[in-house]
């Protein structure tokens, strides 16, 4: 009885303990986030009047959204550019941190040296550096131009060349052209995604391979029946970092349009409607996918 | 006549590669050609790889150096022919350097020491106590990370600028507080999991300490040990790997970050918001200074913002070089289950 009423006293001092552990959040989540998020929601169906003293908000139902979608020269098409974007990119992203991390978790010389240049944009593409190129509009439109005049050849436009006029599959292939031509910029954002599936790779415990090689596996069957199911978790983690990643970027044009709109124009009510819009599309993506994804993750544990 | 001391394996080691290929009917040669050629051919993509990332950082330490006559001769590609500093030096004239450097290192550390702090209190407390509400509580954790900070800044933009605690100040001195001018907002933001990407530390976090065993604590707890005392004592030198990552993370995205340093710290001169603005200065100096009209020219600009970039990077390198453990190997090796 005594016994009980001990660990029950514990039990609750561990259910205190939580709540102080995680106080900060709480209050954060509140003050922060929650009062905010409404907030925007309220005033992108509003007009808001900024003045001397304050600011008012006056009620003006649908009016934003519907200047976004219709009156907006840039949005419509800003929007469908940038998710498509997405929607390409993403997938290679993962793809290509899955096989990069396989790689780097060989055993090979330099492999510390190879792991750290894989790494750096990290660091070195984060935030400004990123964006800093289109930061200058005169120097974006005149890049542009000079890049449309640029004769010089590339390997992947020579193969594209063949290939398109042989005829074959003309839109599949761009999509992959595209690809490749910007392995660059997929190259640059894989780096968190190829440190989560490097850490992934390492829980795998080393019976599974020894068992699988006793049973006589190749390589290929190893990397499909244990490697893959083993780190499928990571592919929906990764695939909901990779997407949120996206839309913070410093190069999206979408959230360059709401910022230009809330600090220089002062406009409040258009850019929460514009951002609230995106928000949701994207919410609605991440949560279709990862639903699908979902269903074919493996968890070993259970 | 061999030895009868020599055991089997010395025998076997004593055959040459070609009978050991021919009593395995040629399939040792096989593998072996095979294995050189998926090295050559990893090294091959390995190598292409590193260059393609390593490439536009090579170019602009090249054309950093360059004088402005080479950026227009089409014979200097990588080696410049008038090696000139006068770019770095221009670049940190426009960036006012030395108190952007100052500030940025300041603001850097102190928001990310506030914001692993913080995140390794909630992280801890998701990952080892049970309380009614957890699961509702991780969902919002879930919602920081994706909710895109853009779709609230209009909203903290005004509830900054116009700073009230029910309308106390209103009251008192008939105008809010502005606080929009000021880094307290930023801090206290920090300090509530609420700042830039607060949300993957917690997860991070929160990962890492539900795989450290329960024994350790339990053994604290019988010992006598409180509840915080197990985690400063216990926990935290056992995280020592992810805390060091998570800390060096948000240093350098701190370093980095345009979007909360454009709208929160408005007006200290960081290095990313100087940055971001050069090309425009440069543009300007030579429109009013070199009395040019037609202002800074395309190639011109980019060796400027090249040399600039390089300048906020510098820094992050070296410490990229001392600490490169510290950022990828622990995290990576620590092998945080998802």
């Amino acid at each position: 009885m005594r016994r009980q009423r001990k660990l029950r006293g514990l039990e609750r001092r561990k259910v205190i303990s939580g709540y102080m552990f995680t106080l900060p959040f709480t209050l954060g989540f509140l003050i922060f986030m929650i009062r905010p998020l409404f907030q925007s929601l309220y005033m992108s169906f509003s007009n808001v009047d900024v003045s001397a003293g304050g600011f008012k908000i006056i009620f003006a139902g649908l009016e934003n959204y519907k200047r976004a979608f219709t009156i907006d020269i840039e949005f419509n098409r800003l929007l469908t550019e940038e998710i498509l974007r997405m929607c390409i990119n993403t997938p290679a992203i993962i793809v290509f941190s899955f096989f990069s991390a396989l790689v780097l978790n060989q055993k090979f010389k330099g492999r510390g040296f190879v792991r750290a240049i894989f790494f750096l944009p990290v660091i070195l593409s984060s935030g400004v550096i990123l964006g800093v190129e289109y930061n200058n509009s005169l120097l974006a439109g005149m890049q542009e131009m000079i890049a449309k005049s640029d004769t010089g050849t590339s390997i992947t436009g020579a193969i594209q060349d063949i290939l398109v006029t042989s005829g074959v599959g003309t839109r599949a292939f761009r999509i992959v052209f595209d690809i490749v031509d910007g392995i660059y910029d997929v190259a640059v954002s894989s780096g968190i995604q190829i440190i989560i599936f490097l850490s992934g790779l390492q829980t795998i415990p080393s019976s599974m391979y020894e068992a699988a090689d006793i049973e006589g596996c190749t390589a290929w069957e190893k990397l499909w029946k244990i490697t893959f199911p083993m780190i499928s978790p990571l592919f929906l983690v990764n695939w909901v970092y990779t997407i949120v990643d996206f839309c913070m970027r410093s190069d999206n044009q979408v959230m360059e349009k709401i910022r230009e709109e809330m600090v220089v124009q002062i406009n409040y009510g258009f850019s929460s409607a514009m951002a609230w819009v995106y928000f949701l599309i994207v919410i609605l993506i991440i949560g279709i996918t990862s639903f699908i994804i979902s269903k074919g993750v493996y968890y070993y544990d259970e | 006549m061999t030895n009868e001391n020599e055991t089997l394996s010395e025998v076997y080691q004593k055959r040459t590669f070609w009978e050991r290929n021919r009593m395995s009917d040629g399939y040792l040669l096989k593998k072996v050609i095979w294995n050189v050629f998926i090295k050559i051919c990893r090294a091959l993509l390995l190598f292409g790889m590193c260059f393609m990332i390593l490439q536009p950082i090579i170019y602009k330490i090249c054309i950093s150096f360059m004088a402005e006559e080479d950026l227009y001769n089409s014979i200097v590609i990588y080696i410049p022919e008038h090696f000139t500093l006068a770019n770095y030096k221009l670049a940190a004239d426009f960036m006012s350097f030395g108190e952007s450097l100052r500030n940025t290192i300041i603001i850097s550390l102190t928001v990310a020491l506030l914001q692993i702090a913080m995140c390794t209190l909630v992280g801890y407390g998701f990952a080892r106590f049970n309380f009614p509400l957890k699961k509702v509580l991780f969902a919002c954790v879930i919602l920081v990370i994706v909710i895109p900070p853009q779709t609230i800044s209009t909203a903290l933009y005004l509830h900054f600028r116009y700073f009230d605690i029910a309308g106390i100040f209103k009251a008192l001195t008939g105008n809010a507080i502005n606080l929009r001018d000021s880094v307290l907002p930023y801090y206290l933001m920090s300090a509530g999991c609420m700042g830039l990407k607060s949300g993957l530390y917690i997860f991070l976090m929160r990962q890492f300490f539900r795989n450290v065993p329960k024994e350790l604590e339990e053994a604290a707890y019988v010992d006598g040990c409180g509840i915080l005392k197990t985690f400063i004592r216990i926990m935290l030198p056992e995280a020592k790997p992810i805390l060091t990552s998570c800390f060096l993370f948000s240093f350098v995205w701190q370093w980095t970050d345009i979007f909360y340093s454009k709208t929160f710290l408005g007006n200290i001169k960081l290095l990313s918001r100087q940055l971001s603005m050069i090309g425009d200065r440069l543009n300007a100096y030579v429109k009013t200074t070199l009395g040019d009209a037609g202002g800074a020219s395309l190639a011109y600009t980019k060796c400027i913002v090249s040399t600039g970039t390089l300048m906020v990077i510098v820094p992050l390198f070296i410490l990229y070089m001392f600490a490169q453990k510290g950022f990828v190997e622990s995290i990576s090796n620590t092998g945080i289950k998802m």
